[in-house]
């Protein structure tokens, strides 16, 4: 720690000791660490979820989310809605008031043109703005005066909070990066590592994929936060070494996505000198299965639908494939604590959690061989399932993880004891999840038979995560194989249900529609889920007010974070 | 032997420019993507617009233009520019990273002196164990100590970093809690106090790192020694008279020394690259680390920057090597 930084504190809370009792900088120094470490304080520049996070310390949005998914006011005085009359009765503006008196960190005002620059500052063609699909729709964001800020949309938005709110759009100030907009964006080095925020620190020092060295900012809105008046961002290193550094040796505080092997976590836990927190978002692992065939004879055109696939479209055998997986086997061997069963691909939030399909909890192998021997699948000599000449071989990909290969290989043995002979492919992630339109082993191309990963939604209205299995949304050679309908499913009933959420802005209405996608999609078995994946941290016994959060960044409330005597 | 000298360094520039095109052709051929790693959340549509900002729509051959240009010009009109000498429009576009989006070359400026610090150290370590164990071993060919010596050069060979790094910090930092598990980078040694912990956090990555240092040049430095040893100006020196003090010391060690400091030269350019698992393994955020995070993150600019840098370093230490080996050694002559 620098000198500079341990006077600032020392000073910051000798100040404030004889006013209150928990003033700001009391508690001293913070040690954070993410194993990734942050390249850019910009979230627009960088979607990558520790860029995010760091950056939450400094920037703020109008309102983050909270750890059960509601939204809570930041820089705006309250959520506006339809009844209190932020939003407009057509759905097609929202109408944001600030907090009057608040400031940045150089001492100057914030107003409603900062907001204004900061959706123009993204929405700019050239710029490369990574959070640009957070305003979609957006035609116009004006100020109306110094504090209130009008979002108006191309089309009615029932769920008008995608900018501004958590933090990845946060608002950044307009004099700061006055001259970096559109293709300028990235040349302004000294902005994007030392962004002037509203948040409760300000960064002292910027190592690029390094360490970032903060303080309390003295400007912050609450005279008596943040507790500590020092902070260090750590990155770098594994996973591994970040848990051992908070549970073993408590060097440090903090240490965010502990994504390891559960016994290991256990045993570091053990030690007592802290505590691991798990929190549940949107996040599931599940199987997505082709129902297209992707057979290299058919050339071009092979996983699109114009060739049905030869066994994956028969839907016994689709929920045979997940009759036979034990879901609790799973979770105990690749995350223990992290991980829960489930049977939706939508678990949360929790009013859009069904309960309809349950059944999936428990493994039935004779139930699945039952199911294939009716559906006309008869075991040929060497034990593997067939019917017209057309075998049950299964080629399942997914990327190069030690907990996905371990899934790949108890999934293989489960489905050997219904007759379905399987094949295990790994790729490299950055290949798998790249997109590159030359390569064959993107998880868009699929050509495979099952393919394994995880994925989520940002925020809490699922409206555009569950659009994302429309008939318009398959990948194939006409779209530059875009498009999230990794399974090829086209239900004319679903895309209607998703029509009507599209025009609905009743929540409880909402959750229903949501509801009926997500069993409509279970019961005809084109997405299997596996395990509910939960977000897993480390804090020192000694660090109070953390809050873990899936909806937001884990350092959305590091304001009232404080070292407890 | 300028001669020599001043050809070669003419016939490195299109050896250079050769390798940092292979460089360039190898990392596009490569599937990577610098929006690979963006949650998924990220939409195709935008992922496109952000690769297009980066100019990666552009052909191959334009961005190699492009990379040489702010590379070979930019960069050093740049440094001229910190210097005090203007040439040109100073708003000069550098190489810029794209995970960063900071200059490359302030980056590696920032990290060298980690980098310098722990794996530098390390080698200057591991090069004087190597020496004494060398000359020892091949002295006394055969005794508990040139036993000693090869099983600890064998462990230093062939147990990787990764391994030995871990095993020090269950040691060091768990158990016993001497040393700390994570380098602080932002340690600035003003006092005393500081000079220590700085010393106590560069331990455990010196000694890991100086242990496979060493276990190699020891080995050349017993080899070369052993082959001196048994030659005639040996007996010739010994039936002079001489001292066996001053027939090992200064007739045989100095004729060793020749291929083995070829050794050390050539070793050099690795300091500069970092020990990537070393670094990583304690969090010293050097070159070594900044690679591999470049690589994860797609981020080509990076990766072919520093890639280069280490080529630069490569052929100009294989070339010191080369008028070392003049100077040494007077048998040698290049003209």
């Amino acid at each position: 720690m620098k000198l500079k930084s341990l006077l600032l504190g020392a000073a910051a809370s000798l100040a404030l000791a004889s006013a209150a009792q928990a003033g700001r900088g009391d508690s001293g120094h913070l040690n954070i660490i993410y194993w990734q470490a942050a390249s850019i304080m910009n979230p627009y520049l960088s979607g990558g979820t520790k860029d995010v996070d760091a950056s939450s310390m400094v920037l703020e949005p109008l309102a983050h989310y909270d750890e059960n998914g509601n939204m809570v006011p930041v820089l705006a005085a309250d959520i506006p809605t339809v009844n209190n009359g932020g939003v407009s009765k057509d759905l097609t503006s929202i109408t944001w008031k600030l907090k009057p008196g608040l400031k940045w960190s150089d001492g100057s005002a914030v107003t409603a043109k900062d907001v204004v620059f900061t959706a123009n500052y993204c929405m700019d063609e050239t710029g490369g703005c990574q959070q640009l699909a957070k305003f979609a729709d957006v035609t116009k964001v004006e100020a109306l005066d110094d504090l209130t800020v009008k979002i108006t949309f191309g089309k009615p938005k029932p769920f008008p909070y995608g900018p501004f709110v958590g933090s990845t759009t946060p608002v950044i100030q307009a004099r700061q990066f006055a001259d970096c907009k559109g293709i300028k964006a990235p040349t302004c080095t000294e902005a994007n590592f030392n962004p002037i925020g509203t948040g409760p620190f300000k960064v002292d020092e910027f190592r690029a994929n390094d360490t970032i060295t903060l303080s309390a900012n003295q400007n912050f809105r609450d005279p008596d936060k943040p507790a500590f008046a020092t902070v260090t961002f750590k990155g770098g290193g594994d996973a591994a070494s970040a848990a051992r550094s908070v549970l073993e040796t408590g060097e440090f505080d903090y240490a965010w996505n502990l994504q390891i092997a559960p016994e290991i976590l256990a045993q570091m836990e053990a030690k007592g000198k802290g505590k691991i927190l798990a929190g549940f978002g949107p996040l599931v692992e599940r199987l997505m299965v082709n129902l297209t065939d992707p057979n290299p004879k058919w050339g071009d055109e092979r996983s699109t639908v114009k060739h049905p696939h030869p066994f994956l479209s028969d839907k016994a055998v689709r929920k045979a494939l997940s009759m036979a997986i034990d879901r609790t086997t799973l979770v105990e061997v690749g995350y223990g604590k992290a991980g829960r069963v489930t049977c939706n691909v939508l678990p949360s939030p929790a009013i859009y959690n069904s309960t309809a399909n349950d059944s999936c909890k428990v493994q039935d192998i004779a139930g699945a061989n039952k199911l294939l021997d009716q559906a006309g699948w008869k075991r040929g000599p060497d034990g593997v399932r067939q019917k017209n000449g057309v075998r049950l071989s299964i080629l399942y990909q997914t990327s190069t993880n030690a907990v996905r290969q371990d899934f790949q290989a108890l999934i293989k043995d489960w489905w050997r004891q219904i007759g379905v002979e399987t094949e295990l492919k790994n790729i490299d992630a950055a290949v798998f999840f790249g997109g590159d339109q030359s390569s064959p082993d993107t998880f868009q191309k699929f050509f495979a038979d099952i393919e394994m990963y995880a994925n989520n939604f940002d925020g809490t209205d699922p409206e555009a995560y569950m659009g994302s299995w429309k008939c318009s949304e398959i990948p194939s050679p006409e779209n530059a194989w875009l498009g999230a309908n990794m399974p090829r499913y086209c239900n004319p009933a679903y895309d209607k249900l998703v029509a009507e959420m599209a025009g609905t802005a009743d929540i409880n209405k909402r959750a229903e529609l949501a509801k009926a996608m997500n069993d409509m999609l279970m019961q005809d078995y084109v997405i299997i889920p596996l395990v509910w994946r939960g977000n897993v941290a480390a804090r020192a016994n000694t660090l109070a007010g953390v809050r873990l959060n899936v909806w937001d960044s884990d350092l959305w409330n590091i304001a009232d974070w404080s070292r407890e005597k | 032997m300028l001669n020599f000298t001043i050809r070669r360094l003419l016939f490195t520039i299109p050896t250079l420019l050769f390798i940092s095109f292979v460089i360039f052709f190898i990392l596009d051929a490569a599937p990577s993507d610098p929006t690979g790693n963006l949650p998924l959340t990220i939409p195709p549509d935008v992922r496109e617009k952000i690769r297009e900002s980066l100019g990666l729509d552009q052909p191959m051959i334009i961005r190699y233009l492009l990379w040489c240009k702010q590379f070979f010009v930019n960069e050093p009109l740049n440094l001229l520019a910190q210097w005090g000498i203007n040439i040109g429009d100073p708003d000069r576009l550098r190489v810029i990273s794209f995970q960063t989006r900071s200059p490359v070359v302030d980056l590696i400026a920032q990290r060298m002196p980690q980098t310098l610090w722990v794996v530098g150290m390390s080698y200057v370590v591991g090069v004087l164990i190597a020496l004494p164990i060398g000359i020892i071993s091949a002295v006394k060919q055969y005794s508990w100590f040139d036993q000693m010596g090869t099983f600890i050069s064998m462990i230093g060979f062939s147990v990787p970093t990764f391994f030995t790094g871990v095993l020090m910090i269950v040691i060091f930092s768990v158990w016993l809690g001497w040393f700390p598990s994570i380098y602080d980078t932002t340690l600035v040694v003003d006092s005393w106090r500081t000079l220590g912990l700085q010393i106590r956090q560069m331990a455990m990555p010196v000694f890991v790192l100086a242990l496979f240092n060493a276990a190699q040049i020891s080995r050349f430095m017993r080899a070369s020694m052993l082959d001196n040893l048994n030659q005639d100006y040996v007996r010739t020196a010994r039936a002079k008279g001489l001292r066996e003090r001053t027939v090992l010391l200064v007739h045989v060690l100095r004729n060793s020394l020749i291929p083995v400091i070829t050794v050390i030269a050539l070793g050099v350019p690795q300091v500069f690259g970092g020990a990537i698992i070393t670094e990583q393994v304690f969090k010293v955020n050097g070159l070594g680390q900044l690679l591999i995070i470049a690589i994860q993150g797609g981020d080509i600019p990076t990766v072919q920057t520093l890639t280069f840098i280490f080529a630069v370093l490569i052929v100009l230490f294989n070339l010191i090597a080369d008028i070392l080996y003049g100077i040494l050694d007077p048998r040698i002559r290049y003209d």
